[in-house]
């Protein structure tokens, strides 16, 4: 089994160099000229004002914690799954509660209204 | 046979010495690894050309037809374009979140070529955590794409960025919950071991044809939205609205770098297709592929290759949504659908009842979330209908209109 995960180290290692060598090849291949307008930040020829980096939705961050949740929870599922056929009938329904309780929390932040996007 | 056991076997034929097979495995690994990258490359270059053939006959069109035979060399044209285009970085940009971010997006989707069985020894890594690998490697895209827009310090690219973030995160919760379902089903998350409990014997032989869409038809259905979704395709290609955001995320990129993300993106459309294809459409199986192995490679690639059919497809005929449609279709339809799919599975499959009632238990169930989807998504399109009708076509509803109230008051 381990031989297999050196498998996926040696792929890694080509998925990067792949990637690296298609830019720099690229980087040397096409002409350089550079210039300070062409080097600015493009937003349909206007020139920038201010900084881009500014305060955004905190809706994006209620998203971010909602997937946490989610995510968490998936993985407790999927060794739950893959154990599943030696379980007994009643860890199956502790795990469907687990299931419920998240379902409720799904229905707990739809009422609160963390799902809106307006 | 495995593939490697097989490389390994030849080299030591050939007279390789016994003691050094730490190196004659990473050799024979690294042959592998290497192959399997770069036919992806070649694969991503028929994969464009596919696409622009497709959406232009959707579109009464022909499509590419100058270089090469029926234009099929348009791409590498495209690519050699590419690679002659000036390498700019806007001076303003976070220099090393820029120049990582494409290459993080190509690795992240090469790296799942190594659980993707294409025939019965043919897998690069039979990892015991496949499926749970796969959902790992989402994650990497999703960084990508947050790094590029963070990093080019383009209000545009910060904007496609969140949308990214927010997106494809709500959409990998239904993904991932659908992909639960085989693995619930077959007690493993080995790729090639749920290839192979798709089979189908009929005394000896197997025809191949067990597979779990036709158990599962929910799971698939809500796996297929959502990876459509995770691709960036185009009913849900809010990332890249050309008419919002001028490109997206990478609108400060150029020459090669630009296509490192045009590459992982009809790479990975085309790798969730065959993770659909493993999971739901019986992977390398078919009637007859038990007998002749040669036949396992050739069922994936066409299964495969049919499943991108249909996302160009769906790609060329579905009108872009809105990006609150979007999120509250994944968060309030289909998160609840597929956790209670999961929940009715997990109970159903441990009931006392004879095992084929279970089995049909389960087809009951997906079939109601099937027809829940559908019928949300049907009434979705009626009232676009209705509402694209009333801006562009007012005389079509003169019928239904009612005259104009008098207004009271006056």
């Amino acid at each position: 089994m381990l031989s297999q995960w050196g498998f996926v180290l040696i792929l890694s290692a080509i998925a990067v160099i792949i990637p690296v060598a298609a830019i720099v090849l690229g980087h040397f291949l096409g002409p350089r000229r550079p210039d300070p307008v062409k080097n600015e930040t493009y937003e349909s020829g206007v020139e920038t004002i201010g900084d881009t980096w500014v305060q955004f939705r905190a809706q994006y961050y209620l998203i971010g914690l909602i997937f946490l949740i989610f995510d968490v929870e998936v993985i407790f599922l999927f060794p739950i799954a893959v154990a599943y056929a030696d379980l007994s009938f009643f860890s199956v329904i502790a795990a469907a509660t687990f299931v419920l309780i998240l379902i409720l929390g799904l229905f707990l932040e739809w009422r609160k209204g963390a799902l809106e996007w307006n | 046979m495995n593939w490697s056991d097989a490389l390994i076997q030849f080299q030591y034929d050939l007279g390789a010495p016994q003691e050094l097979s730490w190196l004659i495995e990473g050799i024979t690994y690294f042959i592998g690894a290497f192959i399997l990258a770069n036919a992806a490359l070649v694969l991503a270059l028929l994969l464009i050309w596919i696409t622009r053939k497709v959406v232009s006959r959707i579109q009464d069109r022909i499509g590419p037809n100058r270089v090469g035979r029926y234009g099929l060399f348009q791409t590498v044209a495209d690519a050699v374009k590419l690679l002659s285009k000036e390498d700019i970085t806007p001076s303003t940009a976070d220099k090393v979140s820029y120049l990582i971010a494409p290459v993080l997006a190509v690795m992240g989707v090469l790296m799942a070529l190594a659980v993707i069985p294409f025939g019965a020894g043919l897998v690069g890594a039979d990892l015991n955590v496949g499926v749970l690998y796969l959902v790992a490697l989402g994650s990497i895209g999703i960084m990508a794409a947050l790094m590029a827009g963070w990093g080019s310090n383009n209000k545009y690219a910060l904007l496609a960025g969140f949308r990214v973030v927010a997106q494809l995160l709500s959409y990998e919760i239904p993904m991932v919950l659908a992909m639960l379902a085989p693995v619930l089903l077959v007690g493993t998350m080995s790729m090639q071991g749920i290839s192979q409990a798709q089979s189908l014997y009929l005394g000896p032989i197997n025809l191949g044809l067990g597979w779990f869409i036709f158990l599962l038809p929910g799971a698939f259905l809500i796996y297929f939205i959502s990876a459509l979704a995770e691709a960036e395709q185009t009913p849900f290609d809010l990332l890249e609205a050309e008419s919002e955001l001028i490109a997206g995320f990478h609108i400060e990129y150029s020459g090669m770098k630009f296509a490192m993300f045009f590459l992982a993106q009809f790479l990975n459309s085309f790798f969730l297709g065959a993770i659909a294809v493993v999971l739901f459409l019986g992977g390398w199986q078919g009637p007859f592929a038990g007998q002749i192995p040669l036949l396992g490679p050739i069922y994936f690639l066409a299964k495969t290759f049919f499943v991108y059919v249909v996302i160009q497809w769906v790609k060329g005929t579905f009108p872009r949504v809105r990006v609150d449609q979007m999120m509250s279709f994944a968060w309030k339809v289909l998160v609840p659908l597929v956790l209670a799919l999961i929940l009715a599975q997990m109970i159903i499959m441990k009931l006392p009842t004879p095992m084929w009632l279970n089995y049909i238990l389960v087809l009951v169930a997906n079939l109601a979330v099937v027809v829940a989807v559908l019928n949300i998504l049907g009434k979705y399109f009626q009232r676009e209908q209705v509402r694209s009708k009333r801006a562009f076509e007012p005389k079509s509803l003169i019928g239904v209109m009612q005259p104009a109230r008098p207004a009271s008051g006056d």
